[in-house]
């Protein structure tokens, strides 16, 4: 009966305090949550710690959703949110511990780090910027239509598109940098 | 050129599969936050605001609703007042005529001031500081001003106070004010209310009032905190209801025949029990009485095979609530066909996905209905399912009920949002429906609703002429109702008597469970269509009469041989009840005194108490058979069936209007309804018996 239950009959079920429903809820939306972090972070380790820190989260945040979207749309979004959050506690702690260069040089040791290791997905997603890369693991990993990933980042449709010809545009120059070297 | 592109896109598109360690650290985690959660977290308090759109009038209301500390409103209110009269009275009796007081008053404003704040410190400490900067801030203008402006002054004087406790609403209230005060009149005389907390003279009073009024509208909206609070709907509800007043006591000797048309509709009841339960008497109209009895499975004698599709019975009793009349109960019994041989279905959803149908009571609701459902289904049976909101769209093509993957996530994609085309929806169901028709196959469409159709054809008149055209074709409708708040109570009656269908109301998953899973055969296969019935009392034995309920499915007499008059349908299974309370001839209860010039009745006790005749059809025949039993006259002991009938007729009538129960009230529905709860497998008479006791103690 569980399996057939919808996520957002079960969601008000767990907000309201049901046991069961919580667990089936998230043992249903875990490998998703684990599959959209993966994808924003590039790095597996991160990625379980930081879909480990949703799933504490969602006890708490479950009390905020409304219905109006589905389920799974809101659990993106708080995805997303969250890992922009980590973001950027990660850069202020950096920023803070090591100034502004010794960052910046990290940065770039990350990605030369990535990219020696051959792993060419963290390495390409580690040049994009934020919003890109939010936008390319919604769409290309999460199989999102436009739309769809315009609701979960909350803008408009037309930015979505706009960012993937922007991604486009960049691994292009990012192609032409590796042939010229 | 866009390799690095699709490259991308490969890579993203690896799957990544958890560490299953990760993944049972983080699922015993969250588990433990969410116990934590459980037990520390303060609820969010149930608002009555819906969350988004809250109007001006509620903002109102809420500020007005959580005025909680009144008492301190009114000091600090009377001390304000009390410091203006000291500052202002003597220059208004001194120096109103002159045109210079600026002077003399702002000297005095010291005094006054700290006057004001001494008293005020001992009283309402918190409220002291507020106050005494109104006072302060307050007088140097007034006394600048010309006298006539000053009350205005007084009468916004609780204002800011409010304004920093109450945020925006509070503020919206202090323009109220303010603005009612400027256009007050000027006086002389100051007193303060306590009851209100609020400050005003003597002439303006009527005047704020006046603006009070105007500026909310109507008084229910104008609540205060001791409103019950009750569910959100309650104060902007748009709903209808189809009713008509309870039927009168009708003389024999005057109308010696009753006609009415059957009813196996149950909305009425779940609406009431949906009422009740949210603390909250239901509206007088939602009462049917014939659909609070209809809901109950009676264990009535079944038809004998080879005899009419379902079997009537009579009985004779005592009523309860009046020991001088008897009541007499027609029960109909269906026939229930073998299941194994049901004629195949072709079912069109017609679901209603307009914004207001966006509620976990609505869609939600309806879609776990439908899922509930489709476990009932043969693999032969097809479905299809036709939204509408904005406009119509078929959703799902007619698809075999054995692809139920096809059809559940069909359901799942529904979401709500835009108006409601009904009109629109209902015409494409049609037409689905018809495309759908096979050789000896059931064709019927549930629409699923909250009764809102705001686009089209939107008054129930055009739309029963439409259905009435549309029933010809042989398919079915049927209504679930979904939700309150907008629940068009009066169209979805007007669709489904016209459609050839029944009217349901779905207020929980248990409720759908009845109607979609136990009750489905019963609503979907008609066996007997345009059922009415028609009894002819005997004056000789029978003064008065009295049909209990019934009253939307009134009949003229001679409409009864009219075959092309519509009435109601039977389903396989079903069972419909009418009571009727009747005077004997020579009881005391009798309402009407006998004429005096009336020839007398013949002598000797009359055999026969009346005649019932009841006329149906074969499904999809054209020409109706008749049926025909005399009724004994000999009253007899009430059997648990009986007893449970007459106790839910008379809950209907202490919630629609007692007017012939006398003294009978509550506790004797009760005390009724508890003693004849008979087999009750699925706890609907216990249901019952729980919705009686909080209609007494919501009627006290």
């Amino acid at each position: 009966m569980r399996m057939q239950t919808p996520d957002e009959a079960l969601a008000s079920a767990a907000a309201g305090g049901d046991r069961d429903a919580f667990a089936a809820l998230l043992s249903r939306h875990y490998d998703r949550i684990f599959g959209l972090c993966f994808r924003l972070t590039g790095v597996r380790a991160e990625a379980e710690d930081l879909a480990q820190d949703i799933c504490c989260a969602l006890p708490a945040k479950l009390g905020s959703y409304r219905q109006a979207a589905r389920f799974t749309t809101w659990l993106y979004r708080v995805t997303v949110n969250a890992a922009h959050d980590r973001r950027r506690r990660i850069a202020t702690h950096r920023k803070a511990a090591d100034g502004w260069g010794d960052w910046e040089v990290a940065r770039r040791a990350e990605i030369d780090a990535a990219a020696a290791a051959g792993d060419w997905l963290a390495a390409t997603m580690a040049r994009l910027t934020p919003e890109l890369r939010d936008t390319v693991a919604l769409t290309l990993g999460e199989e999102l239509s436009q739309k769809e990933a315009a609701e979960v980042l909350g803008v408009s449709e037309g930015t979505v598109a706009w960012r993937m010809s922007e991604v486009k545009k960049r691994l292009r120059e990012m192609a032409r940098a590796e042939g010229m070297l | 050129m866009n390799d690095e592109f699709d490259k991308l896109r490969a890579a993203l598109k690896a799957p990544a599969t958890p560490d299953p360690a990760a993944k049972a650290e983080a699922l015993r985690r969250a588990m433990e936050n969410f116990d934590r959660t459980q037990e520390t977290a303060t609820r969010t308090r149930p608002s009555q605001d819906r969350p988004e759109r809250a109007g001006f009038l509620t903002g109102v209301r809420e500020m007005i609703s959580h005025l909680t500390t009144r008492g301190a409103l009114a000091a600090t209110a009377s001390i304000a007042a009390l410091g203006i009269g000291v500052l202002i009275w003597p220059n208004l009796q001194a120096v109103a005529p002159t045109p210079k007081p600026e002077v003399k008053a702002v000297v005095d404003a010291a005094p006054a001031d700290n006057e004001a704040r001494d008293r005020l410190a001992t009283t309402v400490a918190e409220a002291e500081a507020p106050q005494g900067q109104v006072v302060a801030q307050d007088e140097p203008a007034m006394a600048e001003a010309s006298p006539p402006p000053a009350p205005a002054s007084v009468v916004a004087e609780p204002a800011p106070t409010e304004r920093r406790e109450k945020g925006v609403a509070g503020q919206r209230l202090g323009e109220s004010e303010a603005a009612t005060g400027l256009a007050a009149p000027s006086t002389d005389s100051v007193w303060v209310s306590g009851s209100f907390g609020k400050v005003t003279l003597d002439d303006a009073d009527s005047a704020y009032d006046q603006a009070m009024e105007d500026a909310y509208a109507t008084p229910r909206i104008f609540c205060d905190s001791s409103m019950p609070a009750a569910n959100p709907c309650e104060f902007f509800d748009t709903e209808a209801f189809s009713t008509d007043a309870p039927n009168p006591v009708k003389i024999v000797a005057e109308e010696p025949v009753s006609t009415f048309s059957i009813d196996t509709d149950t909305a009425s009841y779940s609406v009431i029990r949906s009422s009740l339960t949210n603390g909250q008497l239901p509206p007088k109209e939602a009462v049917r009485i014939e659909e609070m009895v209809n809901y109950f499975p009676y264990a009535y004698p079944a038809p004998e095979a080879g005899e009419a599709p379902f079997r009537a019975s009579v009985s004779l009793f005592p009523t309860p609530w009046n020991a001088d009349t008897q009541l007499l109960r027609i029960g109909l019994q269906g026939a229930m066909p073998a299941t194994d041989d049901r004629p195949p279905l072709n079912l069109v959803f017609l679901i209603d996905t307009s914004g207001s149908m966006d509620d976990p009571k609505k869609l939600p609701l309806l879609k776990q209905s439908f899922r509930l459902m489709l476990g009932q289904l043969r693999p032969e049976d097809r479905v299809a399912i036709v939204t509408y909101a904005g406009s119509a769209g078929l959703v799902l093509e007619p698809t075999e009920a054995s692809d139920q993957t096809a059809i559940l996530s069909a359901l799942d994609r529904l979401d709500a949002g835009g108006s409601t085309a009904g009109q629109e929806g209902l015409q494409q169901a049609y037409q689905v429906a018809e495309s759908m028709g096979g050789d000896g196959h059931v064709s019927r469409i549930l629409l699923a609703t909250d009764g809102d159709f705001n686009v089209g054809l939107s008054d129930p008149e055009a739309l029963e002429d439409f259905i009435a055209k549309k029933r010809e074709s042989g398919t079915y409708l049927s209504v679930l109702g979904f939700g309150r708040g907008n629940l068009d109570d009066a169209t979805m009656q007007a669709l489904a008597q016209n459609g050839n269908g029944t009217a349901a109301y779905i207020d929980t998953l248990s409720e759908a469970q009845k109607v979609l899973v136990d009750q489905l055969s019963g609503a979907l296969f008609p066996i007997a269509d345009d059922v009415k019935i028609q009894v002819e009392f005997n004056p000789a034995a029978v003064a008065e009469y009295r049909l209990i309920g019934y009253e939307t499915r009134a009949l003229a007499r001679e409409d009864f041989n009219n075959d092309r008059v519509d009435a109601g349908e039977i389903g396989a299974g079903h069972q419909v009840t009418a009571l009727y309370e009747i005077t004997p001839v020579g009881s005391p209860a009798r309402l009407s005194d006998p004429l005096r010039y009336a020839a007398a009745p013949e002598g000797g006790p009359a055999k026969e108490l009346g005649f019932l005749k009841l006329r149906y059809k074969a499904p999809g025949a054209a020409t109706s058979e008749l049926l025909e039993t005399p009724i004994p006259a000999e009253p007899g002991a009430a059997d648990t069936d009986a007893r449970f009938a007459a106790a839910v007729a008379g809950m209907g009538q202490l919630l629609s209007g007692p007017k012939y129960l006398g003294h009978w009230g509550w506790d004797d529905a009760i005390a009724l309804a508890n003693g004849a709860k008979g087999d009750d497998p699925f706890g609907y008479r216990a249901e019952a018996v729980q919705l009686m006791r909080l209609g007494q103690s919501l009627a006290r």
